[in-house]
């Protein structure tokens, strides 16, 4: 990708401050792997008080079920999954401090709302592109849920991972604006 | 009569999960790389050129080229004078067992809606059989993600709403999946026949080659007008705004009943993987 910039994790709000939808960006660092079941557990965790099994402060969580890996390779493909499932969880973690969340597909406004509020970004990865994006991931270790399978919460040391601002913290939507600027009805 | 032994199957099927899963097809990529040329949007050209070069990859390392590597769907098409000696079914989910193990797929399937409970070999697979004229077995496997069939849908439309009709509710169907179904997508329509009928040609539909139009006129008037509507729609590549938003759309039809119109839409996304055998 031409002209992306590069973050890496912990994500801080200087870093997101000036991020706008539709820029291209590389991320390298620490990010973790979380889909519906994981969020329903870290969920039950904050609303009974208890502690994560990882602080998400500063953190991104990617919304993932890889392939298993080849012999010698950290993981196997790996795209991104649809992210509303996670809408409905995803505000409670931004609230204790998640700056970031990488899937494809649009958020709810709620998700936006909170994105907004507390200063957290939504990146959009190519869904589909498994095999290109695998690339960028160097190791992957298991953090909790080893009984959810490929569900489970990985940390994920990732280099270069190929990514687009989709919202913003100014609340800006690239699925609403990049559609409304190419509709022709 | 000849006879063809079930286990002769296995191995096949097995080949099959592994090379739809790591080969996309010429007539998919022909198609994204002529996408890219007419794309406007800089992301949605971004996202054309990731996905032609996750092909490549997937090509040359023998990966999956998406981690969704899908249910696993079979078209059978069995000559009426080929007896197989053995299980048809349970060679074919063998098969399915071996390839997704051996070809580290990932397993999908959960072993009923509500207990969600993971099978762990991908099985069982979901098998239409045909009859046909011969003594030939034909295996097409189809896996199909997730992420597409949850924005497929289907209606009772009523005669009246004749084509004006069937048009806006594919539009209406692509518009509503948005994002989701990882566009570029290929539209698969079945019009006609009964409530069951029609969400099968869809799905038939998606198994034409790239860029073929239907043979039926109707058919054929029909795919035109809904693949310029859809190119208005403004989704493009992933959602990010753009021209490119189905790569095709593809109708099947059946003779149906007088007081009906069913009318089917299965979304496919750009992982349209389909690879066949002839035993
Ligand atoms: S919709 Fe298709 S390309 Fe997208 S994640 Fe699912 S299987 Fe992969």
């Amino acid at each position: 990708m031409n002209g992306a910039k590069r973050l890496t994790t912990p994500l801080k709000d200087s870093d997101l401050d000036n991020l706008k939808v539709g820029e291209k960006v590389f991320l390298s660092g620490i990010i973790y792997t979380g889909r519906d079941a994981a969020h329903k557990r870290l969920v039950e965790l904050l609303d009974a008080g208890k502690e994560l099994p990882f602080n998400v402060e500063g953190q991104v969580i990617y919304y993932v079920g890889p392939a298993p890996a080849k012999p010698g390779k950290p993981i196997g493909s790996a795209g991104p999954t649809t992210s509303y499932r996670m809408d409905a969880y995803a505000p409670r973690l931004i609230e204790v401090g998640l700056k970031g969340m990488i899937g494809k597909g649009s958020r709810s406004q709620e998700v936006v709302e909170s994105m907004k509020k507390h200063k957290a970004v939504y990146f959009a990865a190519v869904g589909g592109a498994a095999a290109l994006i695998a690339k960028s991931i160097k190791s992957k270790e298991l953090v909790a849920y080893e009984d959810l399978g490929p569900e489970a919460i990985f940390k994920l040391e990732v280099e270069d991972f190929p990514v687009i601002v989709a919202n913003d913290i100014k609340g800006d939507d690239l699925y609403k604006q990049g559609m409304e600027a190419y509709r022709r009805v | 009569m000849r006879t063809l032994d079930a286990s002769m199957i296995v191995p096949k099927v097995k080949a099959l999960c592994m090379s739809a899963n790591y080969y996309l097809g010429e007539d998919v990529l022909k198609a994204l790389n002529e996408g890219l040329e007419k794309e406007e949007s800089p992301a949605g050209k971004a996202v054309l050129e990731q996905l032609i070069e996750n092909a490549r990859i997937a090509r040359e390392e023998k990966v999956a080229m998406c981690q969704d590597t899908g249910f696993a769907v079979f078209f059978i098409e069995l000559g009426q004078d080929l007896h197989i000696e053995g299980d048809l079914y349970e060679a074919i989910n063998e098969g399915v067992r071996q390839g997704y193990e051996e070809g580290l797929l990932r397993k999908s399937i959960v072993s009923h809606p509500l207990n969600r409970v993971n099978t762990k070999d991908n099985t069982p697979a979901v098998i239409h059989v045909e009859f046909v004229p011969g003594d030939k077995l034909k295996i097409i496997f189809a896996p199909k993600g997730g992420g597409s069939e949850n924005m497929s849908t289907m209606a009772m439309l009523k005669p009246s709403d004749g084509k004006e009709g069937v048009v806006n509710f594919v539009v209406e169907a692509v518009k509503k999946a948005g994002p989701n179904p990882c566009p570029p997508i290929i539209v698969g329509v079945g019009i006609g026949g009964t409530f069951e009928k029609a969400p099968y040609l869809a799905k038939k539909a998606l198994l034409r080659h790239l860029g073929e139009r239907s043979s039926i006129p109707e058919n054929a008037e029909l795919e035109e007008e809904i693949e310029s509507k859809v190119a208005d729609l403004g989704i493009g590549p992933m959602g990010f705004g753009g021209r490119v938003t189905a790569l095709a759309v593809q109708v099947e039809s059946h003779p149906c009943h007088i007081a009906s119109l069913p009318v089917a839409v299965n979304i496919q996304c750009h992982a349209a993987r389909h690879k066949e055998v002839i035993l």
